[in-house]
Formats: C-alpha cells, sequence, structure tokens
C-alpha cells in the first residue's frame, strides 16, 4: 500500500511538472508569436508589461480571468459548455506521450502515433459542437469548415507517419526515436524528406493556422466556431490551438528529427536537443503565418485530396521497395 | 502503475485545469445582465429565424470518402509494423488492397466528389 502511495506522488509530481512545462512553453508562444510576427512587420510587438513585454501572457491571463462569462440566448447549454474541455484534453494528452529525453517519458505506450491521430481526430468533435451548440450562423459555418478541413489532413497526415512507422517497424514513439539513431542516416528526416514535408503542412491544417486558417477567416466568420465564447471559455479554445501546435511540433521532432540526440551531448541539460529542435519547428509555423496569405476553400481540399494524399501513398510504397531492396 | 493510468491521469489534469479555470474566472467576473449582450454576433445585424441552417451537402461527401480513406490506413497500419517479417509477400497483399481503394478514389475524383466549386 505504502508502495503504491509512492507511485501516485512520484506520478503527481512528473504529471504536473510535465503539464506546467507544457503551459509554459504555451503561454510564451503566444508571446513569441506576436513578438516575432511584429519584428517581421517592422512593428515592435507587446513591449509595456514587463522588460521587453516578457509578462505580456500573464497580463492576458489575468485580463482573460477577470471578464465577464456571457451566455448568448437560444445555444445549447451542455454541449456549449463541454465543447472547449473537448478541445483543451484533446489538443494537450499527445504531451503525456511524447519521448522528450531517453529517460522520461510520461506514458510509455505501444501504440503512441496511433494515439495521437486519435486524439487530433476527437479534437474536431470540439470544434463541430461548439459549431453547433452556439445558435451562431458564423459558428456553425466556421464549425463545418473546421471539421472538414481536419478529417481531409488527419488522411494525409496518417500516411506520411506510415511512412516512418514502416522504417522504424513499431508504433511506439520511444523505439522509433531509437530506431532513428541506429539508422545510418541518425535522423528520419533525410529518408523521408518527402513524408516530412506532407506532414508539417498536413499539420499546419490540422491546427488551423495560417494559410489554412479558414474555419476562422477573420474576414468573413469574425472568430470561426468560437465566436459566440467569452471570458476564459474563449480563452481555452486559444489554449487548445497553440497546445495542439506544440504537440505536432513534438510529434514532428520526434517522428522526422530524432527526438532527443544532438551532434554533442550538453552537459546537465538533457532536454536541450529536444527543445532547440521543437523552437525550430514552431517558429516555422510562425514564419509562415506571417509570410503566406490565406488559401480558398476549394483550393484548400484540393491540395489535401488531390496532392498529399497521392504523394503520400507514392512515398510510402516508395519507401517499401528501397527497404526490401537494401 | 500501468502507462494508460499516467495517460488518464494526465487528461483528467488538464481537464481539472481547465474547469478550475472556467470556475475562477465565473467567481472573479462581473455580472452585468443586459438583453442586448445575449444576442448572437451578427455584425451588429439582429439575426433572423434559426442559425442552423442547411448546409452543402459537399460536407457529407467527404465525411463518406473520409471514413473508406481512415478504415484503409487503419489496415495499413499492422503491415507496416511486421512489415520485416511479411517481405515481398506483404508488399504484393497490400498492394492489392490499395489498388483496389485506389480505384474507388479514382471514381470519386471522375465523379466530381472532391470539386468544391
Amino acid at each position: 500500500m505504502g508502495d503504491l502511495i509512492d507511485k501516485l506522488i512520484f506520478l503527481g509530481i512528473a504529471a504536473g511538472s510535465l503539464l506546467v512545462i507544457a503551459l509554459l512553453h504555451v503561454a510564451y508562444l503566444t508571446y513569441a508569436e506576436r513578438k516575432i510576427i511584429g519584428r517581421m512587420q517592422q512593428r515592435l510587438g507587446p513591449n509595456r508589461v514587463g522588460p521587453r513585454g516578457l509578462l505580456q501572457p500573464i497580463a492576458d491571463m489575468v485580463k482573460l480571468l477577470t471578464k465577464e462569462d456571457l451566455v448568448p440566448y437560444g445555444v445549447d447549454k451542455p454541449v456549449f459548455y463541454i465543447a472547449p474541455f473537448i478541445s483543451l484534453v484533446c489538443a494537450g494528452t499527445g504531451v503525456a506521450l511524447i519521448p522528450i529525453w531517453k529517460k522520461f517519458v510520461l506514458s510509455n505506450i505501444n501504440v503512441g502515433i496511433l494515439f495521437i491521430l486519435a486524439l487530433s481526430s476527437l479534437s474536431a468533435y470540439g470544434v463541430i459542437l461548439s459549431g453547433w451548440a452556439s445558435n451562431s450562423r458564423y459558428a456553425l459555418l466556421g464549425g463545418l469548415r473546421a471539421s472538414a478541413q481536419v478529417i481531409s489532413y488527419e488522411i494525409a497526415m496518417s500516411l506520411a507517419l506510415l511512412s516512418v512507422v514502416l522504417m522504424a517497424g513499431s508504433l511506439n514513439l520511444m523505439d522509433i526515436v531509437k530506431a532513428q539513431i541506429n539508422s545510418p542516416y541518425k535522423i528520419y528526416l533525410i529518408p523521408q524528406i518527402i513524408a516530412f514535408y506532407v506532414f508539417i503542412i498536413s499539420a499546419i491544417a490540422e491546427c488551423n493556422r495560417v494559410p489554412f486558417d479558414l474555419p476562422e477567416a477573420e474576414t468573413e466568420l469574425v472568430a470561426g466556431y468560437f465566436v459566440e465564447y467569452s471570458a476564459m471559455r474563449f480563452a481555452i479554445f486559444y489554449l487548445a490551438e497553440y497546445f495542439g501546435m506544440v504537440v505536432m511540433s513534438a510529434l514532428a521532432v520526434t517522428c522526422f528529427l530524432g527526438g532527443w540526440i544532438g551532434p554533442f551531448e550538453i552537459p546537465y541539460i538533457p532536454f536541450f536537443w529536444f527543445l532547440i529542435k521543437l523552437y525550430i519547428i514552431l517558429f516555422i509555423y510562425i514564419w509562415v503565418r506571417a509570410t503566406l496569405p490565406r488559401y480558398r476553400y476549394d483550393q484548400l481540399m484540393g491540395l489535401g485530396w488531390k496532392v498529399l494524399i497521392p504523394v503520400a501513398i507514392i512515398n510510402l510504397f516508395l519507401t517499401a521497395v528501397l527497404k526490401l531492396i537494401f | 502503475m500501468g502507462s494508460y493510468f499516467n495517460l488518464f491521469f494526465f487528461a483528467l489534469l488538464l481537464l481539472v485545469l481547465g474547469i478550475l479555470l472556467v470556475a475562477l474566472n465565473l467567481i472573479l467576473g462581473p455580472r452585468r445582465e443586459h438583453s442586448e449582450k445575449l444576442i448572437p454576433y451578427e455584425c451588429g445585424l439582429d439575426p433572423s429565424g434559426d442559425a442552423r441552417i442547411p448546409f452543402r451537402i459537399r460536407f457529407y461527401l467527404i465525411a463518406v470518402i473520409f471514413l473508406v480513406f481512415d478504415v484503409e490506413i487503419i489496415f495499413l497500419y499492422p503491415w507496416a509494423v511486421i512489415f520485416e517479417e511479411l517481405s515481398w509477400f506483404g508488399l504484393i497483399e497490400i498492394s492489392v488492397f490499395v489498388v483496389m481503394l485506389l480505384i474507388a478514389y479514382i471514381y470519386a475524383w471522375s465523379e466530381g466528389a472532391l470539386k468544391w466549386e
């Protein structure tokens, strides 16, 4: 019994600290995004709260906590209340599955990749339910667009990850990183550059980011599916979106960039290379947002169904044949 | 303590965090009731009729095609894991399976199911 309690306490500390670190990343990702886009557009970005605006995310949080929580009339109340939590849990749980270091992964399950894909599919529910429950036309259209987009790019993304699974011969994320280290290439980015390209594009679409931000297109749908949400419920959708970005980037680092390994060991900071790679991918997200205009909806569906899926299937079979020959 | 237990513990922690934040917001946030504030937002115009309007059949069609492809991919995952053992035999078997689906895919494409005008 005492043993069990010890384990529970240990789990509580590990899970709690992982959650706090993930939340810090999410909070400062919003800050980094505003700052970097500001610089790219020759503005300063946030610079009033704290030195260089570093306390901006905390100030935003406090502001959102003290706002009025509005529930418009005509909404489907239970669904309206539940939807943000579905989004948050589905977007954030993936963090627990990512092997951050060879000795640290909170939940080392055998079907890690499948679980993350399942979670990202489920997050479509949060979007479509909030769109349907809001009793607003903008929200309904945003929710429909988002769900069609998420399921379309889900296929391309699973196919891209399938090539990685085929090379590693395992669905366990830890085994995939180890297989990469033991392979002659060290990281799967080199042989699987096409899969990486497909994965990054679909990951951007899955997170509803520019240039695929049709669900929340400000100029036509105001904010899309969460237009009727206010205060903390709105913030939870926001949190879920950035959590999704962090998890997708971490998955890209794990599956394509070799996880925790680096060219040389950094003493005392075992997570160093993982974090550096994570920040590079997150920077690409922000860079893309600052650079590209929004797609049209037919172009978006065309890219997903007519370009990415055939490319991913061809890459998969190419990988299989090459692996058998060599 | 299984790995799945850790996973669900983390999911529960996230849920608790979300509920705590909303609860804190309900305590700290002001409450100034006003009937105008509760109207669904439509750029300042009063909304007319029900917001749950009929939507395009295309969305449904995309969902049906997605279902077929998703089941296909679920079948491909076990094959990818034991690819080494199955070798050429597995590759040919799965090729037949994928080619059959590709025919359906090309048919759907030529019928205009993927077109969005």
